[in-house]
């Protein structure tokens, strides 16, 4: 069985499916972009961002990527617009519509 | 060289599980199937088996159990009845849907309530849209036969779906009949070892088994996994005439008595087949025109088949050992009728629901069937077509 989970989209036919949906191969959920499901994301704010990276280990998607201790801008294609990452920020430097 | 033996239904699938030695059998036990893993867990602690028997605390958790067993990558199984089926409901549709091949010994019974142990079929029945692979026995003999032969159709790569093989709770679970073994390394080298492609405790390739489906794609999923049911008529075929070379047994998708000249027939499944043969040898010496069709393959409905073998007949009785509560009959009675409805059958067709709960089901009963058709033809009207069969009225 072949792990090609880019073949998984709307144009997908029913033959294209792998056998009983199984998903073979390590990390494939990084070619599944489910950032498609929501309808509003988080919007990061450099300018008041402080670094201390409150947010990046409450994102259930792993979505805050961090190179040389700084956080990088969001990974809007696994982002589901949980939120979370607003309420961690203790600098309001994520907003995000409907996020008090 | 096949062995003579007098062994009743549950002993002799419970010698072809040992002759099949499979990986992981976990069981719960309930009235009538329970003598299977009885019979079986004493061949795990007598040593001839290397199964891994695992003693759980309800259907739900055996059926679960035997599918992380054959998600794993091993050969499973296990037993049920009745409520215990109905108990596995949910984890039926993850076996067929996960596509795992793995094998149901199912001791038919009535559901509750009234709470009652005895024979009809309305547990398997029930689960009949589950997208499992359902095979029905007569005999003791059958059901030993259908047994060997069931991991060979489930694992089939064409196919890959969860098969149960059925017999009659008590009639053929508990009495003892005579019977012809294979040899242990016949069973062996018939039904091979199991080499899954796609498997959890693969290291070579980690494995998602099971994935959440969104709409976008669960209908997809659903037309893939009904393409393992299409294939499966034909691999049932296929490992029956390898079956009947090792054995001289012939089977097929059901089995004809009398039909070919038959003006008249029965359509069931099970157990009363033997005793419609006995009404069928009797009518029959009195110069009339009567047959049997005996349905093995259930699930999936080889309804072309079917209505190809009664293409000839005047009348059909479609005996139902289950209520369907559709008022208009059984299961069977609706899936032969469509059947012969596609196929633009002109025979009167009626369905009897008879044998529920254990309910005896005598010679003169149906020779009474055939009385009833007889009656059908010359007054050509089928009258009332949802009857029942030995109830009191």
């Amino acid at each position: 069985m072949e792990a090609d989970i880019s073949r998984l989209g709307l144009r997908a036919k029913w033959s294209d499916l792998t056998e009983g949906m199984k998903i073979a191969g390590a990390g494939t959920s990084r070619g599944f972009h489910t950032g498609e499901w929501s309808s509003v994301k988080p919007e990061f704010i450099e300018e008041k961002c402080k670094q201390c990276l409150l947010c990046t280990p409450v994102c259930p998607d792993s979505c805050i990527p961090v190179k040389d201790k700084k956080r990088g801008a969001f990974d809007y294609e696994h982002c589901k617009g949980c939120g979370i990452c607003v309420k961690a920020c203790p600098f309001g430097a994520i907003t995000m519509e409907g996020v008090n | 060289m096949a062995k003579r033996d007098r062994l009743s239904g549950n002993e002799a699938v419970a010698i072809a599980l040992r002759q099949i030695n499979p990986d992981v059998f976990p069981a719960f036990p309930i009235t009538p199937s329970t003598e299977i893993p009885q019979y079986f867990a004493s061949f795990v602690a007598n040593g001839l088996v290397d199964t891994e028997f695992i003693p759980v605390e309800s259907e739900h958790s055996s059926m679960s159990a035997a599918i992380g067993a054959s998600a794993a990558g091993a050969r499973s199984l296990t037993a049920t009845s009745s409520c215990g089926l109905a108990y596995m409901w949910e984890e039926l549709y993850i076996a067929a849907s996960n596509r795992l091949p793995l094998a149901l010994a199912l001791v038919n019974r009535a559901l509750s309530g009234p709470i009652n142990i005895n024979c009809d079929h309305s547990d398997s029945m029930g689960a009949r849209d589950a997208g499992w692979i359902q095979i029905y026995a007569e005999n003791n003999q059958e059901a030993y036969d259908n047994m060997v032969q069931a991991y060979r159709i489930s694992e089939h790569k064409d196919v890959r779906l969860p098969i149960m093989i059925c017999q009659d709770g008590f009639i053929t679970s508990h009495a003892v009949e005579n019977i012809e073994l294979l040899e242990d390394v016949e069973v062996k080298d018939f039904v091979g070892e199991y080499e899954p492609e796609d498997y959890l405790l693969n290291s070579k390739c980690p494995l998602a088994v099971g994935p959440y489906s969104v709409t976008d794609y669960y209908m997809e999923a659903k037309r893939n996994q009904a393409e393992g049911m299409r294939c499966a008529k034909q691999v049932v075929l296929e490992v029956a005439e390898e079956f009947a070379a090792l054995s001289g047994r012939q089977y097929g998708l059901f089995e004809e008595y009398c039909l070919d000249d038959a003006e008249r027939a029965v359509v069931m499944i099970g157990s009363a087949a033997g005793t419609t043969k006995d009404a069928i040898d009797r009518l029959r010496a009195a110069g009339e025109k009567v047959g049997l069709l005996k349905i093995r393959l259930y699930r999936p409905f080889p309804a072309e088949e079917i209505a190809g073998a009664l293409s000839h007949v005047k009348a059909v009785a479609v005996m139902d050992r289950a209520e369907g509560y559709s008022n208009q009959g059984g299961p069977l009675g609706a899936d032969v009728m469509a059947a012969m409805f596609r196929a633009r059958s002109k025979a009167f067709a009626v369905n009897y629901v008879y044998g529920l709960g254990g309910r005896d089901v005598r010679v003169e009963d149906m020779e009474g069937v055939f009385a009833d058709l007889k009656k059908i033809v010359e007054d050509g009207d089928a009258g009332e077509t949802y009857r029942y069969l030995g109830v009191r009225e």
